[in-house]
This record gives structure tokens, sequence and C-alpha cells, in this order.
């Protein structure tokens, strides 16, 4: 399984990235940990015409904290997210490193890169749901500088973005901490793409929901926010029911795809009992 | 003759391997890290469809491209292909072509064959080739194969059956089964599944200008197997061919088949005089070379009262793919099912037939347990499900019905011959390793809080050491069985063992060693086990069917038995006593009852060669001997058990304990069957919840890579308990018995069971294997639905 | 529009210059192009582990790094652990526990365990077998695989430098 051949160039900066693109045309693809890239590559499935390897722009690998917003260089990898004990970077941010644990494997954190996933928009991505989640902003080089995308915005139809030929991610802006947060995910084995996962976020007050945030992956072609669930859910009392109905009601509108590892049935099954799950989690319950 | 009044020094001792080393270190040698020069890779232009006649092939684009040397057809070569033959009126001949000349029988099959400086060019050169197919209707599953006007894979091969085996057919079966208390009328599926070992299959073949010969190097289990092929099929002399397996990365069966691809590297490496190499990469390994086990049984048991069965009706079809393995045939599931169905229960009234059904999928080659994993699942199910239909406890039925040690040997159902086993034993061990008396407390309270939790157990024999006679019964044209050991001891004293058989992971450097170094009272790494080259090695049938130890340990130890004698006379010779006043131990002759005279091997064998004047009377020079060994075959046996839970909303099982009881004879080294247990065991639990080989209805492969394969990590596998018992063999020169497979056999329906355990109070029945999270959600849906509408779960 | 690179890759200490298409991957420049053949290809696609490999000090995947990205990076291997007369520590444990049976996934397991043991000196259980669960085995059911992981961990962090001896 050898890939066809490529053109490969090394930018040493941003800026280079951009040129790079734009010179060697819609064919050229940026590469950075390649774990999501590669294997595709070795399938044939992927044949870029040329290579732009951001893997050594060490400007862009950083977890820092400014204030309430927790930022993450494009080249912060899944294991930097997942590992990083600075004190206060990550503090009310604890879902990330929890989900972090999902991704791949140890050896695939090392290499796999934050912007890397928000950029290949795999639906199952746990980084992508939760900036979904989390409500954050994508910021993207071009020829004609640095825009910022609303996560919302940036996630469109399988394995597709905002993101345009000629542009980078640099960064992804987490706006606002969520200590009651939490991720459910099921996968047929550990380290696999997930087949269904949950996310959701509490603001709580003294035993009732404020306001509720619920996102999920595998069950589209891209995260999904559970609006209907979201809004039922505001003003409502802990508790196990609550969450339950708010499973039923995130699963209830989706229309999952179908595959050998599992039905879209069996998706909008494990969509509701992982929605009530993350919820009950997040709100400090069983569940 | 070792000293008797001695201990054993070397059997039973977990002696570390002498492999290791090597493969530690990185200086292992597998096929790709042989790199001559001028060396040629290899990739093919695969089939797209499942079923297809080629219009055409056009390579020039092929050959256009940088690095491609060349590109061969069907057409280019015309050689013959592989026909195995099962010399039965039941079994229909068909021919495996090496390169698809007119039409494709499955997706993947090799069309053209591209030769290039490295793969990367070669496999740029195979998307280049054009060909022209005009896809037919493919049949993807049995049922779809033996439709009426269903599309025929061969045309010899008349309703796609390959095999129709009538095999057994007890004329009061039919009595017995309407005078039951309980009829269990079932069927049962096995889903297809694949070796997948760690190193696909791998050859490089070189033509040798010097000798005239191609020199094979190739991942193989049967090196003597692949020369015969090579020779017979390109045409040479055998003495014009040599097969060298170097270190050999995991088979589990997919490579003691003779495939395709080796035999068209030994032909191109003699037609273009460069060495050529062909290396399966995973998707290749996946999707293109050979699968098994996926199986489909009809079966009507009955029990009386008590649970005693009664008679077994089973119609058995094998899923076998679009070509028949050479050698073993495609017959090779469906003999094996019905032969060994009976299993270790006492049963006389039994009728089976077995059917080899043609599709358009890969063919099957003979998988880690072969079929006894599927009729240990089925037997093992029906058990449980008489069980619960008479209100017996499932050790208890099991009890009932096993063949006690009085009863040994047991002629079976099918007229094998079971020798002394300790199945009742090895069912008790495990149920008191498990608590099964405390079991429905644990459960009922363990229900009361909402969890669902099972135990399951299976009871098994497995066949093994199969010599001549009992593959000659399957009327294979080539017919396996016996295996050779050559003994030499070099002027220095050291000894080296050469045999037919082939370690790939089994650890036969050292238990061969210890077995020889016990006769020799020498120490294991004094004895250099060669094996894999058919120049330096006589010609054996390798290590598959869990034969190894038992033959091919047998043919060591005679051998080395016959040099131990000579050595010993000559030892006597020098210090003028009688042979039978001699023993060997600690690497010298002395004495025995006086170990302070003696005289050193190493002199022994000085004087065995450099003095042959000194020898006694009629002694030959040198010290070599030879032996084979070919026995009869010899039943190992274990009981497993294992205790589970299922997450009711996601269906996901979860194995909370697994426990192996285990009887293999005399252990030769402990270590190393504990090992072949734990690597079975984890293909069991693979195929009881994890792994198939996903076709759709136009049998094209959906599960081709290791992200769709699931192939289980060690987050998978729980922690697995084994307790060993030992009854000795009368059919092993060491009294070891095969066991290598019994891990893989056992798995599947220990843990169908416990899932059928946890869930029977729901009305849930395990049927079918793998056992996904979805259909445990649909079967407790299903449930709960019935429960609704007023009926029983 | 095959391209051709220069590259200089430190390999267990040792530096070498070796022109390569952007498209060889690692493991292949380790393999065929470097001599390397300890590290082995098991899938090509980044699931299997046994082209584990240390970049830089950090565990990856050789099959899914392009040789161009690790021009002047250094890489161990599982050559540079130890030889057949003297193996390391680690090698040692794992033959004393048969945590091998036909080796060809094992210098993936014994790249991926020396790095996992570095960053983690006492792990729980769990986290042995999260670790271990990057990579697959088809022969050892990963039983002793793991027993060797808990040993040496333990002689570790017993401080003595020797292989220590599975329970």
């Amino acid at each position: 399984m050898k890939p066809a051949s490529f053109a490969y160039h090394r930018a040493a900066s941003v800026d280079e990235a951009v040129a790079l693109l734009s010179r060697e045309g819609e064919d050229a693809k940026v590469i950075a940990g390649g774990q999501s890239l590669v294997p595709l590559m070795a399938f044939r499935l992927a044949r870029p015409s040329a290579l732009v390897d951001i893997g050594r722009i060490a400007e862009l690998r950083y977890v820092s904290r400014d204030g309430d917003v927790l930022r993450i260089g494009a080249l912060a990898t899944h294991r930097d997210v997942e590992i990083n004990r600075e004190p206060g970077v990550l503090e009310g941010y604890g879902i990330l490193p929890r989900a972090a644990r999902f991704i791949g494997h140890y050896p695939i954190r090392t290499r796999g890169t934050f912007g890397g996933s928000i950029a290949h928009a795999d639906p199952t991505s746990e980084w992508c749901m939760l900036a979904l989640l989390l409500d954050a902003e994508v910021a993207v080089a071009g020829p004609n500088g640095i825009r910022a995308i609303a996560a919302r915005d940036f996630f469109g139809g399988l394995f597709t973005t905002a993101l345009a030929a000629d542009e980078v991610v640099t960064e992804v802006r987490f706006p606002a901490p969520a200590p009651n947060a939490a991720i459910h995910e099921f996968a047929r084995r550990q380290g696999d793409f997930a087949v269904v996962a949950a996310s959701a976020a509490l603001e709580l007050d003294d035993g009732r929901v404020r306001s509720a945030r619920i996102a999920l992956a595998g069950v589209g072609d891209a995260p999904v926010r559970a609006a209907e669930a979201e809004a039922a859910l505001a003003g409502t009392d802990v508790g196990f029911e609550a969450f339950a109905e708010a499973g039923r009601a995130a699963a209830e509108p989706l229309n999952p795809p179908s595959d050998i590892h599992g039905s879209s049935a069996y998706r909008r099954d494990l969509a509701a009992a992982l929605v009530r799950r993350a919820l009950a989690e997040a709100a400090g319950i069983d569940g | 003759m070792a000293d008797p009044a001695a201990p054993i020094r070397w059997t039973g001792t977990p002696v570390r391997r002498l492999e290791d080393p090597r493969l530690l270190a990185g200086a292992s040698r597998f096929v790709d890290d042989v790199n001559p020069a001028r060396l040629l890779h290899v990739a093919f232009a695969r089939s797209p469809f499942a079923a297809a006649r080629i219009e055409r092939i056009d390579a020039a684009g092929a050959v256009a491209v940088p690095g491609v040397v060349a590109v061969f057809t069907a057409r280019d070569l015309d050689l013959p292909g592989l026909r195995p033959v099962l010399e039965r009126d039941d079994f229909t001949v068909t021919e495996m072509p090496l390169l698809a000349r007119d039409v494709v029988r499955h997706a993947a099959e090799p069309v053209a064959m591209v030769l290039a400086e490295t793969r990367d060019a070669a496999e740029d050169g195979a998307e280049a080739i054009a060909i022209d197919y005009d896809a037919t209707d493919a049949v993807s599953s049995i049922e779809q194969a033996i439709a009426d006007g269903a599309p025929l894979v061969h045309e010899a091969a008349r309703g796609n059956l390959l095999l129709d085996a009538a095999m057994y057919d007890h004329e009061e079966l039919d009595a017995a089964l309407d005078a039951a208390e309980v009829v269990v009328e079932q069927t049962f599926t096995s889903g297809r599944v694949t070796a997948a070992p760690m190193e696909g299959r791998a050859c490089l073949a070189e033509w040798d200008e010097r000798d005239r010969r191609v020199i094979v190097h190739v991942s193989h289990q049967i090196p003597h197997l692949v020369r015969t092929t090579i020779a017979d099929l390109l045409g040479l002399a055998e003495q014009r061919v040599r097969v060298v397996t170097p270190d050999v990365g995991g088979g589990f069966g997919l490579k003691c088949v003779v495939g395709r691809e080796e035999v068209l590297v030994a032909a191109a490496a003699v037609r273009l005089r460069r060495p050529v190499k062909w290396v399966e990469d995973r998707l290749e390994n996946l999707t293109a070379s050979f699968h098994g086990h996926e199986q489909r049984y009809v079966v009507r048991a009955g029990f009386d009262a008590d649970g005693v069965l009664l008679g077994l009706d089973a119609e058995i079809a094998a899923d076998v793919g679009a070509y028949a393995c050479f050698p073993f045939t495609c017959g090779v599931e469906p003999l094996m099912a019905s032969t060994e169905l009976p299993g270790p229960y006492r049963l006389t009234r039994y009728r089976a037939r077995g059917k080899a059904v043609a599709t358009n999928k890969p063919p099957i080659a003979p998988y880690r347990g072969v079929s006894r994993p599927q009729i240990t699942f089925v037997l093992e199910r029906l058990m449980d499900m008489a069980a619960r239909r008479l209100g017996l406890d499932a050790v208890e039925i099991r009890m009932r019905n096993l063949i006690a040690p009085g009863e040994f040997p047991y002629r079976s159902a099918a007229g094998l011959l079971y020798d002394e086993g300790s199945y009742l034993e090895s069912l008790q061990r495990c149920a008191d390793a498990l608590d099964h008396d405390g079991w429905r407390t644990r459960q009922a309270d363990a229900r009361a809080r909402g969890r669902l939790i099972g135990l399951g157990y299976s009871c098994f024999s497995e066949r093994t050491a199969y010599g001549t006679p009992a593959f000659a019964s399957r009327r294979m044209a080539i017919t396996p069985g016996f295996e050779s050991a050559n003994v030499r001891m070099d002027p220095s004293g050291g000894v080296t063992v050469a045999v037919g058989t082939l370690s790939h992971g089994q650890g036969h450097e050292t238990t061969f060693a210890q077995i020889a170094a016990d006769e020799l009272g020498l120490r294991p790494e004094d004895v250099r086990v060669v094996q894999g080259d058919t120049d330096t090695t006589p010609h054996g049938w390798g290590t598959f069917a869990s034969r190894s130890i038992a033959i091919g340990g047998g043919a060591v130890k005679r051998a080395v038995e016959t040099l131990a004698a000579r050595v010993a006379a000559i030892g006597a010779h020098l210090l003028e006593v009688a042979p039978a006043d001699v023993v060997l131990a600690d690497g010298a002759v002395s004495v025995r009852g006086a170990p302070e005279r003696s005289v050193a091997i190493a002199e022994v064998a000085r004087a065995a060669h450099h003095a042959a004047h000194r020898l006694p009377d009629g002694a030959e020079p040198g010290l070599e001997a030879r032996a084979t060994f070919d026995p009869p075959g010899t039943f190992s046996n274990a009981t497993h058990g294992a205790e589970v839970e299922v997450d009711p909303e996601t269906g996901a099982v979860s194995i909370l304990r697994y426990v192996v009881v285990e009887d293999c004879g005399v252990v030769i080294n402990p270590m190393i069957v504990d090992g072949q247990v734990h690597g079975g065991v984890a293909q069991g639990v693979a195929a009881a919840l994890y792994e198939r080989l996903v076709y759709d209805e136009r049998a094209q492969p959906l599960s081709g890579t290791f992200a769709d394969y699931l192939v289980p990590t060690a987050a998978e596998i729980p922690p697995i308990e084994i307790h060993h018992l030992q009854t000795l063999s009368a059919h092993s020169a060491t009294g070891a018995k095969g066991m290598g497979e019994g891990g893989a056999i056992g798995a599947p329906a220990a843990l169908a069971n416990a899932v059928s355990d946890a869930l029977a109070h729901l009305g849930v029945e395990v049927d079918a294997i793998p056992i996904s999270p979805e259909w445990v959600l649909a079967a407790l849906r299903e449930s709960r639905a019935n429960v609704a509408a007023g009926g029983a779960p | 529009m095959t391209q051709r690179h220069r590259i200089a890759i430190a390999v267990n200490g040792t530096t070498h210059d070796v022109e390569v298409e952007s498209r060889r991957t690692l493991v292949d420049v380790l393999r065929h192009d470097l001599g390397y053949t300890g590290t082995h290809v098991g899938c090509e696609q980044g699931v299997c582990g046994a082209c584990t490999v240390l970049l830089d000090g950090e565990p990856v995947r050789a099959c899914l790094v392009f040789g161009v990205q690790a021009d002047g990076a250094q890489v161990q291997t599982v050559e540079g652990l130890g030889d057949q007369e003297h193996l390391s520590p680690l090698q040692e444990t794992f033959s004393s526990a048969h945590a091998l049976q036909c080796g060809f996934c094992t210098p993936g397991f014994l790249m991926l365990v020396t790095a996992f043991l570095r960053d983690h000196p006492s792990p729980s259980d769990a986290e042995i077998r999260e670790a271990v669960a990057s990579n697959l085995c088809r022969c050892t059911g990963y039983q002793n695989i793991l027993r060797a992981v808990r040993t040496a961990a333990d002689a570790t962090a017993s401080g003595d430098g020797s292989a220590g001896e599975p329970s």
C-alpha cells in the first residue's frame, strides 16, 4: 500500500505555507502529524499533487491561557493537550485532556495535531465535537490574512470545512471554561474511531440546569448540537429522568449513517444513552 | 541412554527460548528483510469485481511507468494452476489459476503481475494496466449460491457444491429423536474470519546460475511442500528447487497452503533471471488471501428427561469461496466438522452431511481450529439449550454426557478412536475455579442491581498429531502425516537436530532441544535445531494441525535415542565397561554409580571422527542418526469457562473472568504451552465478539483494513487463568499431545454460552458468532416487545 | 512528479545521508535504504504499531511518517536497545516472561514500552494495559507482554537496574 507520488515542500512559517499552497494549487494538501492523511494516501484514496509540511513551524505548537480563553495552537499534539500540567492553563477545561485519551493510541497522540483533526473534520472526531460543544473559534491564515470562523460555521459536509485550498488552521480558541462538562463515547476497541460520541456542558445553579450544551459525533457528516434537547433542559432540575429524556430528544431527530460497525437505528440508540451518561457525569450524579 | 536414576532435567522446565535473542535484538530475518542485488518487487493488478469475464488486458501503460521492468499475464506465463484433489466421488476437482485468464471468480483475484525496481513503482504500474471486465452476477453467501438458478462459480460444480458428503447416517437416529423428551432444533452460523498473522505472506525467489536452480525464500509453514509444488508447476526437477523459510511471523494455517503468488514469484525469477520478491500488504492479506470458518449448521439434538444426548442430526455447509486451497482442498472444513461434531460426548446415533459451497469470495485455508471452534460452539450451545429446557444445570448436563475415564479408548459415532482424556475432571476443575455452586446467587444479586452477568462453559477434545493413516482417511491426493528428524553430533560434541517441522512462534528450537538434551545429558543450548531449509532438513510436513511437538518431537526423540546409544557405546568402550553400565549426564558419559569415572561427550565425539580406529568393533565412524515418527493421532482436551457482563444500553460484552483447564499430556515447556493457550483464546475471543470479514450482496469486501477487521488489542482480552491436568498419551514418544489450537477452539462456545446465560431470562439465545453489540441490543429490544405484547420474552 | 530529496537521519546515534522519494515512508527508509530491518511493517495504515520507533524521543508509527519529514531527526530503533550478546533489561524481561512467540510485533512493542516506561515510571496495571493496547499481537494474547511490562516497571522502580524476574 504505497502512496502515489507527490511533490514535497517544507514551510518554515505560516506565510510560506500559504504561499506554497497558492502556488501548488487545489490538489496540494497541508501535512502536519499525518496520522489521518497518510493512511488515506497509503490506500491511494487521497492523492495530493503536493504536500506542504507545516510540522516544523514551532510557533504553532502551544497550549496557552488568556484569561478565560484557552488557545490551542494548530500544531499542539493530542498528547500536548492530554498531559499539560502547566498551572492554570487547563483549569475549567478538564474535558479536553479527558477527551484526548479517546484519540487513537499513545503513539498516534504524539504525532497527531489538534489543528490537523479540526481541518480533517472526521465525523467522529472528538476535537471537532468539543469545538462545536464549547462554541470555539477556528483561526485560519490565508493569502488575505487571518480570519476567525465560528465552529458552527466551520464544519459542513463529510470531511468538508470552511477552509479554502490555500488556507491553514493556525489556532483554535475556546472562549470560556466549562467545568461541568463530560464526554462519553462508544468504540468497538480501545483506540478505535467512535461509533458514536456524546458530550455535554452544563451551567448549574443549585441543583438546576441554567443552560445546557450537547454535542454529538458519529451521527452524521459532521458533529451536531442537539438544540431541541438543550432548550428543553434549560431551567429543569438535575436528575436522571430529565437527562434520559434529553438523551431521547437528542437522538430523535438524528439520521445517522449505517455501516458495518452499526446501523442508523443502533447509532440513534447509542446517542440517547451516551447523551444521558454525559449529562449525568457533567452534573456529578450517577447516570 | 540418559540416567534413569537422575531426574529428567529439561522436560517440564520453563526454559527461556533459544530463539528469543535474535527476535528481541532486531537480528531476525523475515523474508522482507532479504534484499539481494538487482531485486525486483511485485505488485498485482487485482480484479475489482467478484465475478466477471476478462475481455482485454492492455499493459502498455504499465510498461511505460518509470521503474517498471516487466508485466506478466496468464497468457504470458502459460502455466498450470493449483489443483488440489480429494479422491472422493462427492468432491468436484477445480483449478485455481495462478493469474486469472478469462474469468475472475472473486474480488481481488490477481490478474496481472507487475515487476519493478520498487514496490511503489510496481503499484504505479498495476494502476496503469487497462483491463476491460464484463461483470457478471456474483454469489455472496451460501443461500445465494445454492438457490435455484444461481450463477455457477465453476461450471463443473453443479449447484455450487464442491463437496457434498453424506458421511454418517445411523439407522436408528430418527427413532431416537422421536423418542426424545426434548429435541433442540436450531440453525447456527459462524462468520468469515482470517488468520491475519502480523507478518503477511511473502516470497522471494532468485535464480542461482552456479547451481542452476531457483532458491525460494518464503514465509510458510510447510517448506518441503512448497518445493515439490513449485517444481511440479514450473516443470523443474525438484533438485533444481531449494526452499528456505527464514523467520516466519505467524501462520495459523494461512501459510500452510501454497498460494498463487508463491508460484508466480518463482516463475518470474526463473524467467527473468533476476531476484523477485512479493510481500503481501495488509489489504491483500485481508481481501485477497485465504479465509476460514464461515459455516452454517442446521441441527436437531434429542435428549431424554435426564439430559442424556440420544441423537444428533446435522446439516453442515461451509462457504469455502471461489477455489479449493492446495493441498488440503475446501473439503477440509466440512469433513472435519462432520467427523468431529460429536465432540467429547457419549453418542452413537448420529447423522451428518457436510457441504463445501462455492461463492465468489476468496478461498478458505485451514485456519486455527478448522471447524472445531464451530462444532464446539454448536454442540455446547445445544447442551445449554437442552439444559434450560429440562431445568438442568449447565455443568450437570455435561457431567451426564461426557465420556468417562473407564470408557477409553472410545470409538466415536464418526469412527474416531479417542485415547485417554480428562473430560470430566477438567469440567469439574473449571467449575470449581469459577465457584459454580454460588453462581445463581451471584447472578440474582447482580440482576437485582440492574447488571446482566452470565457464566458459560465449553468442553471439547482436540484431535492432534495426525499421522499418515489419519490423513489418509481424508483421501487427499497429497497425504501428510509422518515427520522426520536427522541428528548429528559434530567432532566437538555439539548437536544439530534437523527437522521437517517449521516453528513459527511455537518455540521448537527450544522444546526440541529440551527433548534432545534430556536424552544426551546435555543442556538445551548445546543443541542447535535446524528447520526450514530443504537442502539441510529431512522431508517433513511442517507445522500445522497441532502436530509438531508430538510427531516432530517424537521423531527427534527417536533419532536422538539412537544417537545416544552410539555415544554411550563409544564412551563405554573408552571407559572399558559395558554399554549398559554407563549413563549420559552433565555433558559426559560416566560409569553408573561412579560419576568420577567419565569421559566428556566432546572427547567421545572427537574419537568418533578423528580416531575412528579406536572405536569398538562394528561401530560406524561419525555420529548421525535419523528417525521418522508416524502416530495414529491423539486427543488433548480442555474445558473453558467465561464470566461476562452485558451492557444493556450499548450491547457491549465485557469478559470478567476466563478460566482454562487443559490437558495436553506431558508438557515439555510449560511457558510455551501457556503461551499457546493465551494466543488461541485471544483468537477465540476475537471470533466470538469482534472479527468478521463482511461481504456485500455483490461479494465486495467491506472490511479490508485493520480499522474495520477488528483484531483485538490488549484492552479486549481478559486475564486468562490456566490450570493443567496431565493424561499421558500412549501414542506419543514423549507423552506429549498437541494443543496449539485448543484456545481458539473453546473460546467462542464458552463466550456464546456466557452471553446466553446473561440474557436467557429475557429469552435471548445466541445462535451466531460473532456476537455484535448491535445484535445484543436488537435481541433485548425484541424481548421487551414480546413482553409488552403480553407474551414471553 | 517523482521528487527525490537528500535527507540526513541519525539512527541509534549514527548519521546517515540518503536520497529518497518524497513518498518513501520512514519505515521503508529505515528498512530498505538504510538496512535497519529490525523494525517491521504490519499494516501501513497506522493501526498495528509493528513499525513503532522513537522519533526525537517520541514513539511514532514509522509507516505514517514520510522519510523527508524526518530529515535532521534522531531515530531510535530496536537495534539500538541491545544486541544478542547483551540484551537490554527490557529485552531480557520479555524473554523471561515469554512475551514473544513469532517475534514479528516484538520490536514495535519494545520501542513503545521503552517510551512508555520512561514517561510513566510507576504505572498502574490499568495504565500498562492501556499503553500495551496501542499495538497488535496475534500470537501471545498479550498476557505475557503485560506481565513483562509490569516486571520491568517494578524493577526500574526498585532501582536495581536488573532485568527483574516476572512473577
